[in-house]
């Protein structure tokens, strides 16, 4: 606001939710208007410190916010109004839910005397949401209002991290209270677990030294509590092989040699017969998610299994684990760590290396071979060049599909936050929004999106912002003309019966990119997919979509079938 | 194996279909759930009649606990304790054999009967389920009209106690 009030001056509602969001240091919030947050957008009109991003979809919002979270450090803010405003918002909420993104969700709602009355724009957002948030609040009261916008950023980032939802009625934006924003929160229901029990954690680490055939299974957990620095030197330290999950993706350099790739259902051959043959597992920041366990009743039969998460109930919900740690990720690691060396029994160097001979057997399968002389484009080359040309250090989203699979499977990322993708919900759209937020938490870094002519075409909207923000993302569109992920599973399990995969009538994406005001770039033959990706990566300032015709009938190897145990990939 | 779980939440709009939509979307057994404020308006105490493996006890505890509004739980299962249900019964009762007859089973119940119409009584009683239901068995004579059960409040005997 132009002029600061003296504190003990009322000011409205709206001008208190920007004050609070100013005292949080958030500097971008991702919405669009509507008549129950038109106060807000009056207040966030008359102040300069608050970047507002205005999206064309309220999903763009809320995956853009978390694009924003899941590429730094920061929780991800978005504003949407009432009513559609917010039922727009619901996927991307649950979306960041699955994944336990930090997430700060503010919807307008009818006034209050207007609640319960079928208002127009009037749903009951709180009680929509409630399955999908980690916390949610409805003010009804000005005075509410500052305390309530503070504990929700504290709930959402905390603990395990995740989205938390403030309904605020449209006339309680315009009453006047006292701003005074606590400093600190209190709450006696909510008292999130940090520090390990030291007692667990030299139970665990006797138990980890004594492996014969040890297996570090890190997941997002890592990511989002800034552990993968003492990941990293915690693994070294050991010497032990270390697979990572889909969302645990750079949290431990894939460049290394001890990295043996993701694990679960196309994880690589390596990492799941290591699971599978393991007699002690190491579980870290994960959740023992179905699409990496595989059969419950098949998964790792010979292990013993120390499980660290800092949530409780992360703990034996799906596996029964022997040796679980309650507690922060990353200051468990260096108590670890330092502990190690006051342990009696250090590990047999001998045994390891037995280990580590089986382990280079599997990795010599190459498992996530393909045929390299294709005369079509084949997607895993795209993903490789990529690579290649970005020095493996750009961020890269990806929508959900076979070219999700790719992309972590040939994108080895050596640092966290790099890989931005939707693991839990499986959220097709997600991709350009996400690219979206990550663009303008790292203005200068190169960030890419790699998808699908099925995904992109769900929140193709999106191309508006990007134009209208000057972000310069690289799009990669992995186009076969097909949901290649349903495709898939027709061909292996439905006899070849291709219901509704084939997409039929698709807009001609270098037509469609330049109507948005960007570039667009049709590729054909596999000899010109790197010219143009150093092409594309070469215009700076522009956004560029590449259209990649790709081979139509090219699947995802390897692959843990449904029912299957982690021993039983079919490989190509 | 059926368990009894109590917890003190926060006494605010929600946090019960927050407890009750948690049992519906992980697909968790409920039997009977009571709530009610405390001495402390601020605090609500439910009680919650589950049942389920060891595993799913131990999740629906930890589940309960992540919610926000939860302050306080407890598994009273392990502990020794006092599970109460009080239940009103309206029976028809058109004749003074009839009348006699309920009022003798209502006395060795130790229930009472606490309105009295022309043709109904109504019967108040308290204790465990399992007595309610042999009640109700009791009763097999009379049109019963009406059946109201509480739901199972609990509470441990001893030092173990439930507060902040």
């Amino acid at each position: 606001m132009s002029e600061t009030p003296a504190k003990s001056a009322a000011i409205t509602g709206a001008e208190i939710f920007v004050r609070c969001l100013q005292e949080e240091g958030v500097e971008v919030v991702f919405g669009y208007p509507g008549g129950a947050v038109l106060h807000i957008y009056d207040a966030l009109y008359r102040q300069d410190k608050i970047a507002h991003i205005l999206v064309r979809h309220e999903q763009g919002a809320i995956h853009a916010a978390e694009g924003y979270a899941k590429s730094s450090d920061r929780c991800g803010v978005a504003l949407v109004t009432s009513g559609p405003g917010a039922t727009n918002a619901v996927t991307g909420i649950a979306d960041a839910y699955m994944d336990s993104v930090p997430l700060v969700v503010f919807s307008g709602q009818v006034p209050t005397h207007l609640i319960g009355n079928d208002a127009f724009q009037e749903v009951d957002t709180v009680g929509i949401t409630r399955p999908c948030v980690k916390h949610n609040f409805l003010v009804k009261d000005v005075k509410d209002l500052a305390t309530t916008i503070k504990k929700a950023f504290y709930v959402a980032t905390s603990g395990r991290p995740g989205p938390v939802l403030v309904d605020i009625p449209k006339d309680v934006t315009a009453q006047t209270a006292v701003f005074e924003y606590p400093k600190q929160i209190k709450m006696r229901s909510y008292n999130p677990t940090t520090r390990g029990h030291s007692g667990q954690i030299r139970k665990a680490l006797e138990l980890i030294l004594s492996a014969k055939k040890p297996m570090l299974y890190t997941g997002g957990g890592v990511i989002l509590g800034r552990a993968s620095e003492a990941l990293t030197e915690f693994t070294r330290k050991l010497g032990y092989p270390i697979t990572n999950t889909l969302m645990g993706l750079g949290g431990y350099p894939a460049s290394d040699r001890q990295f043996v790739g993701m694990l679960g259902m196309h994880g690589t051959y390596e990492a799941n017969m290591g699971m599978h043959h393991a007699d002690v597992l190491i579980a870290i920041g994960v959740r023992f998610d179905d699409r990496v366990t595989g059969n419950i009743e098949k998964f790792c039969p010979y292990a013993k299994i120390v499980h660290i998460d800092v949530d409780p109930a992360s703990i034996s919900k799906n596996v029964k684990v022997d040796i679980p740690i309650v507690g922060q990720v990353e200051p468990i690691l260096r108590e670890m760590v330092r502990e190690m060396d006051n342990m009696p029994d250090q590990p047999d160097q001998d045994t390891l290396a037995g280990w580590w001979r089986q382990i280079e057997e599997w990795r010599a399968k190459d498992c996530l071979k393909y045929d390299r002389s294709s005369p079509i484009i084949k997607p895993q080359y795209v993903v490789q060049k990529l690579w290649e040309l970005t020095g493996g250090d750009a961020f890269v989203t990806s929508d959900v599909g076979q070219h999700q699979m790719w992309a972590a499977q040939f994108y080895g990322f050596d640092k966290p936050n790099r890989w931005i993708n939707s693991g839990g919900l499986g959220t097709m759209g997600v991709g350009l929004p996400f690219a979206m937020g990550a663009q303008f938490a790292h203005p200068d870094a190169t960030v890419t999106c790699v998808t699908g002519e099925a995904s992109i075409q769900m929140c193709i909207q999106e191309l508006s912002t990007c134009l209208q923000y000057h972000l310069p993302i690289k799009i990669l569109n992995l186009n076969n003309r097909y949901l290649g992920m349903v495709r898939q599973w027709q061909e292996f399990f439905y006899q070849g019966r291709y219901a509704m995969s084939y997409m039929d009538a698709l807009p001609d994406f270098v037509k469609l990119a330049e109507s948005y005001g960007h570039v667009g770039m049709r590729i054909e033959e596999p000899g010109d997919v790197e010219g143009a990706i150093r092409e594309a990566l070469a215009l700076k300032d522009r956004l560029v979509f590449m259209d990649f015709i790709t081979d139509q009938t090219e699947n995802v190897y390897p692959m843990i079938p449904a029912g299957a145990g982690q021993n039983e990939m079919i490989l190509l | 194996m059926r368990h009894i779980i109590s917890l003190l939440l926060e006494n605010e709009s929600g946090a019960l279909s927050r407890v009750s939509g948690l049992f519906s979307a992980r697909g968790y057994n409920i039997e009977s759930l009571t709530v009610a404020p405390t001495d402390d308006p601020s605090l609500s105490r439910m009680t919650i009649v589950t049942s389920g493996s060891e595993q799913i006890i131990e999740q629906i505890t930890k589940q309960l606990n992540k919610l926000i509004d939860v302050v306080r739980l407890i598994d009273l299962t392990p502990h020794r304790h006092i599970e109460r249900e009080m239940m009103l019964v309206k029976v028809k009762v058109t004749d003074n054999t009839g009348r006699e007859e309920a009022k003798r089973l209502t006395d060795i119940f130790r229930g009472n009967i606490v309105d009295v119409s022309q043709e109904t009584y109504v019967i108040e009683l308290t204790g465990h389920g399992s007595k309610l239901d042999s009640f109700l068995e009791a009763l097999q004579g009379f049109p019963v009209m009406e059946v109201v059960r509480s739901g199972v409040m609990g509470i441990a005997r001893g030092e173990v106690a439930l507060h902040l």
